[in-house]
């Protein structure tokens, strides 16, 4: 894996003990076998006897009222047992949101974008909902659109929100600005005048969709308390009950949730999509419902990434220091707010990028319109800006006459930094040095495609399409890196929950790991099973099914559940730890003086001293006595940024990685091959050196997906989704991604959990402006929009 | 209408099918075998990939009357089925796809339990196997199509090289891994099966 | 919904004599799209899968009797030296798992301009059998495709098979695709040297509301490799002669933007893949095509 070890400060272990399959070690997922033989749950798995089918009848128009609807004719077909509008819905509260609960569960009066919910249909079979939703008569009297920023903050522009009364209404310029984050410092039209070079850009980032697998699907089956049971696929289980029951009208503790199986997440499983409709159809009914959207509805199901438009100015001296940095970030929100207002925190926090720069001038917003509904999607905020920065970098590199990666480099930032927040970076930042690897690598080997046989289509840009056996092929090379903010930041409170149990059972100590995270496929079970081990000193543990009957874990997101939930687990452990100590003392502690004295271990079933002495076995230390410890783990508190200036310490961590691209291109037809997309990350500790690849390698290849084929394409004149299905939307194949060779760098964060550092995002954010950068090495062409298209590199 | 088929070597019959059900449906929904993946119905992921008499499908776009007295194979039979081939024809592939389970094994048939969420005990075939081991499976969705599709192809090609593994699999989607450790996963099983093939050749 | 199951093409032929309306389905790879995707419901389907001649091919003297049904796979595999050109095309049908379902009856039933088949269909030249209770009768691939997604065939009449000529000479296909693949053609291009007629035919993909044959290049180039006498000196042929031809072909698309590309890129790419297959192809017909070929 070309894993290598650097210098730095060295990962220690803060605590534990060398038991097998700890952490460190590429211990196996607990999930995997059941993965692999079809038997692991999914939440579209879930059956139940007598259930019912769900069906979502959804908004045919972006922006309008809705001057009647009739459901007679769905409500009188043969196998429909009800059918519900917004005046079914059962509580005063109608609504929900992230943060601002402007979303309604079904549309009320109005619906604001394309593929709104606006009625729903329980019936005996899939088809008989179809058909009973298809019979539904909605009128429409559409409404003038907002569509972009000019739209939106036209003197006369129509209101996506009348009436906002959320806590970002008093600082925006208009009621269409979900939320807009300055940042000021030092004095950037001064600083530029020290410029000897000066580059301008505009950038613009599409709307890319998570595409996970696994579409929106759940089962809500009522109970004989009034309640409900929902098994669901989600990232975080807590705060879907927190929306769920006020518009249910249930008090939190008669909504008990369960994960079910999660195909894949990549934020798209923030908000709320199926939840609420399938839990309302079943009180209705007193039936089990089942929802299940199909790839076309999935599109319309989650929030996306918010497409950007990026306007950035680099300023620097001729020897390549950068002077100052000017940017505005415009933000497409869509219809609802979801989770724009800390993509925009992100955005201008993190949009200088991993440089040292004293001088700043950053606005970012994110707007209301008429467009799908845009959020959480791994890389958040951070992917959009890094687009520009890093396209900015090599524009300034080509001007200087400088090598673009020692223009990086000259510039990095480091341990100690001063962001343009006023934080200080407080852990290692080793930028440079993660360049350093990406670029000494060799070289993939030229021609590949050259065979005995003739040219091999599946190494040549069109792949198996057969469009060129060399021909207008020529190679590019790039490079980009980023920076993340890990876990969440501007004062949230941050916090996750594990319970864990420790006991004998059949003759051996076993540990319980109960927690609420939402594995998503990142392999948290296998990492929480090996924090166990490590400081329980066990082989057998247990890793309870998440649900909301042990506290809230936090969303699997913001590349933050290795280190909250990962630091909740070692927590609880810790403590169960002292317990089992102290009961061992009451016991044992007389037999021996080192129970009084000595570091004590829990290590492979036994106590031990940290001479490595054993004191007893776990099983005589704890009998039949069982020891269970449900605490709450935060990490370092975060502040909110100023509304004015931006100054606040607003993030607690940070993750860096660096890719080198290698392409081919087809210059006359504008296809593109990667080659190779080489990457160095720092990982602080890898706790499970194989799941860390994964999420290396899964992050870069959804940042290639962004740079040269995904994009959720609206019409401007409709606000319509034009591609909403796998056969217009595009993510690569095995035969699109390449090699991704990749250099773990392991300098510990001393104030995280074991030294680690979030990972799962920074590869997401590198990876596109990468992929550009060598498209731009080959063709000599400016390219100022992601994803790529053939039309833009061969100007048709 | 009814369908009667034969799933994982075992005789089936759905009753009340509707006739624009597709294969993938029946097999989830009517049959108690949620493995193959409904990711987006429409044959642009492979997540639903099926033997249908020994030829891999998508069967989101096999209607279910078409399986009429056909054979299905998915991946809770993958373990199964490639055990029969193994002592079919030991240490090699089946090229004509058709040694699936005999009509007396399948009478014998029965499905295998696990005994926890580890799935200890239960038995593998070398393709799942080798994706467990090389860190193949994540969010796991698209595992049951590549087990199936991956599986086939190492029936017909036992030596693929990285570009035929590719061909081979550009039917199914992976979002979460970027497709490296499937690809690890692949070359093992075929490594693994080389090497079974290299010690028995020498017995 | 009904499910009609013949047993036989004479079952089949007489179902769709009664239902009219019924809806084919074979290889299932249009139909259970839309019927997945609720676009369509129709009244009966016709299954297919029982007919077992429409999954034969009998090779012949001049042509190959290709079976509607012949899973693209099996085109691709075993009929390379035939039809070399629908093979190139088989291969880039979207993804192995299809292409173990799906056989050029479904393109010419669908009839969508995006159809993989039909650029090689018509540049190798080939008639549609088609039948009914009524008959049989041959359709030239030139008078199949009368709009968009709308073929000759009449409402009782089913593809029974396609007689498609035996390559006389080099063959080649491509396709542009926003993907490496599993991708549906942005525009595609075949071309099928004739050295027996000493003509030249071609076949444009996505590019027009229907496919269509780029006949002024054709004539073009036949005339001009008549003229310098190519076919005879197996000289290259000059840029100049290559540069025309591919801008006929571009000239003779009509496409239109959508989703997957703009009118003039589709224009611009058909030019790319005219000129590069003509070379490909003239380079094998002139002996030299071992290391022109794609393989994969």
């Amino acid at each position: 894996m070309g894993s290598t070890r650097t210098t730095g400060v060295p990962t220690k272990l803060t605590q534990g003990s060398k038991t097998k399959g700890g952490i460190g070690e590429s211990t196996l997922r607990p999930d995997g076998t059941l993965k692999v033989t079809g038997e692991f749950a999914y939440s579209s798995d879930m059956w139940h006897e007598d259930m019912l089918w769900g069906q979502t009848l959804r908004s045919t128009v972006a922006h309008a009222e809705i001057v009647s609807i009739d459901v007679s004719k769905a409500l009188a077909m043969d196998g429909v047992y009800a059918v519900m509008t917004y005046d079914d819905l059962p509580a005063e509260m109608k609504n929900y949101g992230l943060e601002i609960q402007d979303t309604p569960v079904l549309a009320h009066g109005k619906v604001r974008h394309h593929g709104e919910p606006v009625a729903l249909v329980a019936a005996d079979h899939p088809e008989t909902a179809r058909r009973a939703a298809a019979k539904i008569v909605v009128e429409y009297k559409e409404l003038p659109l907002i569509t972009d920023e000019a739209s939106a903050t036209a003197p006369d522009a129509v209101l996506v929100h009348e009436g906002r009364t959320d806590s970002h209404m008093s600082h925006v310029p208009h009621p269409n600005i979900v939320h807009r984050q300055p940042i000021i410092r030092g004095n950037a039209a001064e600083a530029a005048k020290k410029a000897d070079v000066i580059v301008k850009g505009e950038y613009t980032f599409g709307m890319q969709d998570q595409a996970f697998l696994g579409p929106e699907s759940g089962l809500a089956v009522p109970a004989e308390d009034g309640g409900v049971d929902l098994y669901v696929a989600t990232q975080w289980l807590h705060s879907d009950l927190e929306q769920i029951a006020p518009v249910l009208g249930l008090p939190e503790e008669k909504v008990r949730m369960t994960l079910s199986g999660v195909g894949g997440a990549f934020g798209g499983r923030e908000d709320i999509s199926m939840q609420i409709h399938a839990c309302l159809l079943a009180l209705r009914t007193g039936k089990p419902v089942k929802i299940v959207y199909n790839r076309f509805e999935s599109f319309f199901g989650h929030v996306h990434r918010h497409p950007a438009k990026l306007t950035y100015e680099h300023g620097a001296t001729k020897d390549g220091k950068l002077t100052h940095m000017k940017c505005r970030i415009v933000l497409d929100g869509g219809a609802y707010a979801s989770a724009s207002p800390a993509v925009v925190g992100n955005a201008s926090s993190l949009s200088v990028g991993p440089y040292v720069i004293d001088d700043v001038e950053i606005e970012a917003i994110a707007l209301y319109t008429n467009n799908p509904p845009c959020g959480a999607m791994r890389g958040f905020g951070a992917v959009q800006a890094c687009f520009a920065y890093e396209a900015q970098m090599d524009k300034l590199a080509a001007k200087l006459g400088m090598d673009p990666v020692e223009l990086r480099q000259l510039n990095a930032m480091e341990q100690g930094t001063l962001l343009p927040t006023g934080q200080v970076v407080d852990s290692p930042a080793p930028v440079a040095e993660i360049l350093r690897r990406v670029k000494s690598r060799p070289l993939p080997p030229e021609r590949q495609w050259e065979s005995s046989e003739g040219a091999d289509v599946r190494q040549l840009p069109g792949g198996l399409s057969n469009t060129t056996h060399g021909e207008g092929v020529v190679r590019g090379v790039g490079y980009a890196v980023g920076i993340k903010n890990v876990g969440f930041s501007e004062g949230f409170d941050d916090y996750s929950t594990a319970k864990v149990r420790m006991e004998v059972i059949n003759g051996e100590p076993v540990a319980t790991v109960h927690t609420a995270m939402a594995e998503v496929g990142q392999g948290g079970v296998t990492v929480h099973a090996q924090i166990a081990r490590t400081e329980l000193g066990v082989n057998q543990v247990t890793i309870h099914p998440a649900d909301t009957q042990v506290g809230s874990a936090g969303s699997s997101s913001a590349s933050r559940q290795t280190y909250v939930t990962g630091g909740a687990v070692k927590n609880s452990c810790e403590l169960v730890r002292e317990k089992v100590l102290e009961i061992g003392r009451r016991k044992f502690g007389s037999y021996h003086p080192a129970w009084a004295t000595a570091e004590l271990l829990l290590e492979g079933g036994k106590v031990v001293t940290d001479g490595g002495e054993v004191l007893a076995d776990l099983v005589d230390v704890l009998e039949d006595e069982s020891v269970e410890i449900e605490a709450e783990w935060r990490h370092r508190p975060t502040e909110p940024f100023d509304l004015k200036t931006g100054q606040g310490n607003g993030h607690v961590q940070y993750s860096f990685a660096a890719h080198r691209a290698v392409v081919e291109v087809d210059t006359e037809l504008g296809l593109v091959k990667v080659i190779e997309l080489a990457v160095a990350q720092d990982v602080g500790k890898a706790l499970n050196p194989l799941s860390v690849l994964g999420q290396i390698q899964g992050g870069t290849t959804q940042g290639l997906g962004v740079a040269v084929m995904e994009e959720i394409i609206v019409d401007p004149k409709t606000a319509k989704v034009k591609n909403p299905s796998f056969t217009d939307y595009l993510i690569p194949t095995i035969l699109d991604t390449p090699t991704i060779p990749v250099d773990v760098l392991e300098l510990a964060d001393e104030h995280a959990p074991y030294g680690l550092r979030g990972i799962g995002e920074a590869p997401t954010l590198s990876s596109t402006p990468a992929v550009l950068a060598a498209i731009r090495n080959a063709t000599g062409l400016e390219l100022n929009k992601t994803p790529v298209r053939p039309e833009h590199l061969t100007g048709t | 209408m009814r369908v009667n088929f034969t799933v994982n070597g075992r005789q089936q019959e759905a009753d009340d099918v509707w006739e624009g059900e597709s294969l993938l449906y029946v097999l989830r929904e009517r049959m108690g075998l949620p493995g193959s993946k409904n990711a987006c119905e429409q044959g642009e992921c492979g997540s639903c990939t099926v033997r249908l008499d020994g030829v891999p499908v998508c069967a989101c776009l096999v209607a279910a009357g078409q399986v009429e007295g056909r054979e299905v194979t998915t991946v809770e039979g993958l373990a199964d089925y490639a055990k029969h081939r193994e002592s079919a024809h030991p240490g090699g592939g089946c090229a004509s796809g058709t040694c699936g389970t005999s009509l007396q094994d399948a009478q014998q048939w029965k499905a295998q339990g696990t005994d926890s969420q580890t799935g200890e005990g239960t038995t593998l075939s070398p393709i799942q196997q080798a994706f467990i081991d090389a860190g193949a499976v994540q969010c796991g969705f698209c595992t049951p199509g590549l087990l199936i599709a991956a599986d086939e192809m190492l029936e017909r090609n036992p030596q693929p090289t990285d570009a035929d593994i590719r061909e081979a699999l550009s039917g199914n989607l992976c979002r979460c891994t970027g497709y490296e450790k499937i690809l690890d996963a692949v070359r093992l099983a075929a490594a693994r099966q080389d090497r079974q093939g290299l010690q028995e050749g020498a017995v | 919904m009904d499910f009609l199951r013949p047993a036989s093409w004479e079952e089949a032929l007489a179902a769709k004599a009664e239902h009219p309306t019924a809806v084919p389905i074979a290889g299932g790879t249009d139909v259970m799209v839309e019927i997945n995707f609720d676009h369509r419901r129709p009244e009966y389907l016709l299954d297919l899968n029982r007919v077992v001649e429409l999954r034969e091919w009998e090779v012949g003297e001049e042509t190959v009797r290709l079976g509607a049904s012949v899973p693209y796979t099996q085109i691709m595999e075993e009929l390379r030296t035939e039809l070399p050109g629908l093979a190139l095309a088989s291969h880039t049908v979207a993804s192995p798992q299809i292409r173990n379902r799906g056989g050029v009856g479904g393109n010419l039933g669908t009839a969508s301009p995006a159809g993989d088949a039909h650029p090689a269909l018509l540049a190798a030249g080939c008639e549609v059998e088609v039948e009914s209770v009524r008959g049989s009768r041959l359709i030239p691939i030139d008078d199949f495709y009368t709009g968009v997604k709308r073929n000759a065939l009449a409402e009782d009449e089913l593809i029974r098979a396609v007689h498609i000529k035996k390559a006389d000479g080099p063959q080649q296909y491509s396709k542009v695709g926003t993907r490496n693949a599993m991708v549906i053609a942005v525009c595609a291009f075949g071309i099928a040297l004739h050295p027996e007629t000493r003509t030249v035919r071609t076949g444009i993909g996505s590019a027009a509301p229907t496919p269509i044959r780029a006949k002024v290049a054709e004539e073009f180039l036949n005339a001009a490799l008549d003229e310098g006498g190519f076919w005879e000196s197996k000289k290259i042929i000059t840029p100049s002669i290559a540069k025309q031809f591919a801008e006929l072909a571009s000239g003779a698309a009509n496409p239109i933007d959508d989703v997957r590309g703009t009118a003039s890129y589709r224009r611009h790419a058909v030019g790319i893949m005219a000129r590069r297959t003509l070379g490909w192809t003239w380079e094998s017909y002139r002996g030299k095509g071992r290391s022109i070929e794609g393989v994969a």
